[in-house]
């Protein structure tokens, strides 16, 4: 038996979303996608939605507390934001939520392109921990995660199919990385 | 081996080099091995010479400062990566354009910036080099930005502050000028795409640039195959070719199917004696013309590190000429600077 089998069905989990966002996302919705699970997941929304406003999507690499610990990472990608961020509806994507200290980071760098009118968050799965005030409004599913261990979102390269896969915690200078 | 070539571990010249029993405030400097840039991981500590960087950390830093391009469209035009530290801008030697670029650079990063011209000040009155860093380092500086007359003294500052604090070299006599020679690199990748089928030519005094210098290390490491160092004997550094370049004396010859000229500026303040005839016979044998340039490929691009001398090393026509990218180079400055100060903050 692995760990593996045990995980949610990140296809099953994404169609439970989708019901969820349906009757609430209209056309002003600006969708934005955290870089890199969070930005595959918004794809696939943004696509099944039909949403008329182009996707977003932010590294927030620049925006994290814990840049002294861990230093810059590789391959940060510049965030794209193609709409006025400036009085629009936000919802914020992102593959697993955690501490919270992620979608802290996409509220902050979102303040510095306008001031959106709300900020919703979608999440596909949540694993609770969290360290800040912060809560998703749509979330795919809940799942315990052992310790030690983190929950990835992958994306298949061919068909582009997404699914969860558990891995060992990178060990940053000093410590765990918050996801 | 040319003295402008040798790497200026201990210059004497550089005012407190040799005093002895240097004690650091906050514990003993880092232990350094091979390469005073780099920590026992290989990571960059320091930027003081693209002379022995790996080609992993050059490429990091140029998509870094990619990423950073877009940041001047935003309604907020900083990033919140510096905030809290204090960059220290330390100009032995005057540079309005490369300070202000460093300014702008760490202020987009939400970093203070204390800016210090000392020429008119502590040193003038007998303090050494290092003394003043120690005195600043009381102040809590994070970073040093440092411009200097004598080869070498970033690099001895480097090995003198404690651990925590990063110098980013700004041109240190003929030595090296890392951040010019990066944003050039920038500049060529984002025209030209790639570097491994380029003709790139460096035209001038290369005897006193540390542009040039720079620059070779980069283009060499990156692995562009066709180095060309076109100028006159006496402006021409002796073993150049040891840095894997071609010299041609003859410009017309040098420029031929190349992809990208690398305009210097005649540096007449660094020139003793009688290395050139005038200004104008220079211009006649190695000023970029449109002439000149037709020699070029079509597409070439014509950059320049700027302050030009029109007229002496390139033509109005050409500086302000459809293919010149001489003030995108400048703005390209400003997200390579901060892909440095972020890379070396976080390290």
């Amino acid at each position: 038996m692995t760990a593996t089998a045990l995980l949610p069905d990140a296809e099953a989990l994404c169609a439970e979303l989708l019901r969820q966002l349906r009757p609430r996302v209209g056309p002003d919705t600006g969708m934005v996608g955290i870089v890199t699970g969070g930005a595959w997941l918004a794809e696939r929304l943004h696509r099944e939605l039909g949403l008329a406003t182009p996707l977003g999507t932010l590294d927030v690499s620049y925006y994290r507390d814990d840049f002294e610990r861990t230093g810059l990472k590789k391959q940060v990608r510049p965030s794209q934001i193609p709409f006025d961020v400036q009085g629009r509806p936000i919802l914020l994507v992102d593959d697993v939520l955690y501490t919270g200290r992620t979608v802290r980071a996409a509220m902050n760098e979102l303040f510095d392109y306008g001031r959106p009118a709300s900020i919703d968050l979608a999440v596909l799965v949540d694993r609770g921990g969290r360290e800040l005030p912060i809560a998703a409004r749509y979330t795919g599913g809940e799942f315990q995660v052992p310790a030690g261990k983190v929950l990835m979102l992958e994306r298949a390269q061919t068909g582009g199919a997404l699914a969860l896969r558990l891995a060992d915690q990178r060990r940053s200078r000093e410590g765990a990385t918050p996801a | 081996m040319n003295p402008a070539l040798a790497p200026p571990a201990q210059n004497p010249a550089v005012p407190g080099a040799s005093r002895p029993g240097i004690s650091t405030p906050g514990g003993p400097g880092p232990v350094f091995t091979s390469n005073p840039q780099l920590n026992d991981k290989g990571e960059l500590l320091h930027l003081l010479s693209l002379d022995g960087l790996p080609k992993h950390i050059l490429l990091h830093i140029l998509d870094t400062a990619h990423s950073f391009v877009g940041v001047t469209d935003r309604e907020v035009k900083k990033l919140p990566l510096l905030r809290g530290k204090s960059v220290f801008n330390l100009f032995f030697e005057n540079s309005t354009r490369t300070r202000t670029t460093f300014e702008i650079a760490a202020k987009r990063l939400s970093a203070d910036v204390i800016n210090l011209n000392i020429n008119t000040s502590s040193t003038s009155k007998g303090e050494t080099l290092l003394d003043t860093v120690d005195n600043l380092s009381a102040m809590h500086a994070d970073m040093f930005i440092v411009r200097h007359a004598s080869s070498g003294a970033p690099h001895l500052i480097a090995r003198h502050v404690a651990s925590h604090l990063h110098v980013i070299n700004a041109g240190d006599g003929r030595h090296a000028h890392p951040t010019q020679g990066l944003l050039d690199l920038y500049t060529i990748r984002h025209y030209k795409k790639e570097f491994t089928n380029l003709s790139v030519a460096i035209v001038g005094d290369l005897l006193h640039s540390r542009v040039a210098r720079s620059l070779i290390n980069g283009l060499t490491t990156l692995g562009v195959p066709d180095v060309r160092a076109i100028g006159p004997k006496t402006l021409m550094p002796a073993g150049v070719e040891k840095l894997g370049v071609h010299v041609f004396n003859d410009m017309k010859k040098g420029l031929a199917g190349c992809d990208v000229v690398v305009m210097l500026r005649l540096q007449n303040e660094r020139m003793k004696g009688p290395l050139l005839p005038s200004a104008q016979e220079f211009f006649l044998s190695y000023g970029l013309t449109p002439e000149k340039l037709a020699l070029a490929k079509p597409d070439a691009i014509v950059m320049h590190p700027g302050p030009m001398n029109r007229g002496v090393e390139i033509d109005s026509a050409v500086a302000d000429g459809p293919r010149s990218v001489i003030l995108p180079q400048v703005t390209f400055g400003i997200a390579v600077r901060m892909a440095v100060m972020s890379i070396l903050a976080g390290n």
